[in-house]
């Protein structure tokens, strides 16, 4: 059993009261808040490890260089990857996806097709609808029912010699839904496409095998997993990473440059032209430290208590709807009450101290197919609380009272 | 016909009457009730103001050297907010609407809820009836 009040003293940011009221805070989604010492660990980087690193021969040069190599390798045993050199640091998944994709543009044929969910983050649509202009490969969308849950028998449909990329979400960010992200490599992988997993949401919630579920790319943001913004991981299999064009031209990408011919680095720093973000690399160990010191399954069966209970709850209310009902759920819930607008709901809870998120969430073709203006969606990390449910329930029945 | 000042200043005063945010969110809600709804042929794509969460339209006539705005928000709040702009500028002339400060909104005790950096879109309804008034002046000069 974990304590969960031993777990919150160490979140300063959950401390503090919001027009009054002690902060509920359900926007995990968003940004989970970080812990002591990931926070230490950034102030520990400034105060005395700061240097550039991969550069100088000074002391806290290879002091720097260490602790942001450590991070890797942390991120690399998270992620159950082969070799240290399959993880990238990026800012975050909006630029992982952007990388690989930007690097496809370039390896895409025309009449080539690249596949993604109907449930994406706009991060996961936007760069390949990008890469599809500048190539002329086709953007084809798997379409989902109305609980959330993706079409396989029209994935596989889908799916065809000329499939080169398949980008899903491991865990919908506006649903909640958890998409069958091995059975569906498996399926891409017969007919030669390659699959990106955007793990945003899953990073804080699941293990994360990419050997387990055999992942050409797979990606988490730090900010989502306790850690810093600014930071975040990509993994990419060793061969494929290779093949893929670099996504910026600078510094520390390069082997050798002359004005005629300049030839790049090799992996992982192809990929990671410029000066990083430092501390945030570094302070990201610290962040996938404190989560597995907890333990993943830990958080999980604790998660999926409070995931059911609110589920519960908020049921009780007269006119409650649930947007995405898959079976296989974790992290948020998602919902409206009666036409009631969320944006009214959401204003009203912040005013009760509860942080929430209302509109589309950055997912405007997942509210287009339920034909609504978007949710209210309740996001959960380890340190919330029933109680802090209660007063979500509380809130949305006071905002109802006073809506309708 | 008042002026917008006068007009702001009797909105100030009538959200001074209420202490407590919650009043004040429920005298919103029923201004957001009670606005006159905009012709529904007028809720067009066109007239749809971005940078809102909720989805606001926003027509505007020239009827007798005066801009008279309808609006429409499928969020009671925003349609609040809106009700309250609409009162201010609706039936004045472009050049005063042009002219017009905005700071009765910090004054009627809402700041935190009407920020302009909030998601409510309130500086994109603001522009879009001066973008209207604007527009108007143009055309008669
Ligand atoms: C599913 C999903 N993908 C991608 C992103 C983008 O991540 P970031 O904003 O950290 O780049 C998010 C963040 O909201 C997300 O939830």
């Amino acid at each position: 059993m974990i304590s969960i009040e031993k777990i919150r003293a160490q979140f300063p940011a959950l401390n503090q009261k919001v027009h009054g009221h002690p902060l509920v805070y359900l926007d995990n989604g968003a940004t989970t808040h970080k812990p002591q010492q990931v926070i230490d660990a950034i102030s520990h980087y400034y105060s005395i490890q700061n240097s550039n690193i991969h550069r100088g021969v000074h002391y806290l040069s290879q002091q720097a260089t260490d602790a942001y190599e450590a991070s890797r390798e942390t991120v690399r045993k998270h992620f159950n990857a082969t070799h240290l050199h399959e993880i990238i640091f990026t800012k975050g998944n909006t630029e992982a996806i952007n990388l690989v994709a930007n690097g496809y543009s370039k390896l895409l044929n025309k009449g080539e097709e690249v596949l993604v969910s109907a449930m994406e983050h706009h991060s996961n649509i936007v760069p390949w609808q990008m890469a599809c202009q500048n190539s002329g490969a086709i953007l084809k969308v798997i379409p989902m029912d109305k609980d959330g849950v993706l079409d396989m028998d029209a994935y596989k449909n889908l799916l065809n010699s000329k499939t080169k990329m398949v980008a899903v979400n491991h865990i919908s960010n506006a649903l909640g839904t958890i998409n069958p992200v091995k059975e569906m490599c498996t399926l891409a992988h017969q007919v030669g496409a390659k699959v990106l997993i955007d793990g945003a949401q899953a990073g804080p919630h699941c293990f994360i095998d990419v050997k387990e579920i055999d992942a050409d790319y797979y990606c988490i943001s730090g900010h989502k997993v306790y850690g810093p913004t600014g930071i975040g991981a990509l993994y990419g299999k060793e061969e494929l990473l290779r093949e893929l064009p670099p996504y910026q031209g600078g510094g520390e990408m390069i082997a050798t440059v002359s004005f005629e011919k300049t030839t790049y680095a090799d992996l992982p720093h192809k990929f990671e032209a410029g000066t990083p973000n430092i501390a945030g690399g570094v302070a990201l160990k610290y962040a996938i430290d404190w989560i597995n010191e907890i333990g993943i399954d830990n958080i999980q069966k604790y998660e999926k208590e409070l995931l059911d209970y609110a589920h519960q709850q908020l049921a009780t209310i007269e006119g409650m709807r649930f947007i995405g009902q898959a079976k296989e759920k974790a992290g948020a819930v998602s919902f409206l009450v009666n036409d009631i607008h969320p944006y009214d709901i959401g204003m009203i809870l912040d005013k009760l101290g509860i942080a929430v998120r209302t509109g589309h969430h950055c997912a405007q073709p997942v509210m287009d197919a339920f034909e609504i203006p978007g949710t209210i969606r309740a996001s959960f990390a380890v340190y919330n609380t029933k109680e802090e449910i209660d007063r979500l329930v509380e809130g949305v029945k006071k905002a109802k009272s006073m809506l309708e | 016909m008042s002026t917008i000042k006068n007009i702001q200043n009797d909105i100030v005063e009538e959200f001074d009457m209420f202490d407590e945010w919650m009043e004040k969110y429920e005298h919103l809600i029923d201004l957001g009730k009670s606005l006159p709804l905009i012709d529904a042929k007028h809720k067009t794509t066109e007239n749809i103001i971005n940078g809102c969460q909720s989805r606001v339209w926003l027509h505007a006539d020239f009827e007798q050297d005066k801009v008279v705005f309808t609006a429409d928000s499928d969020a009671i709040m925003t349609k609040g907010i809106i009700g309250l702009l609409v009162r201010t500028f609706s039936n004045q002339s472009p050049q005063d609407i042009v002219d017009a400060d905005t700071s009765f909104i910090d004054k009627i005790g809402l700041k935190d809820q009407l920020s302009p950096t909030r998601a409510n879109g309130l500086l994109s309804m603001v522009k879009q009836m001066k973008i209207y008034a604007y527009a108007f002046l143009a055309k008669n000069q």
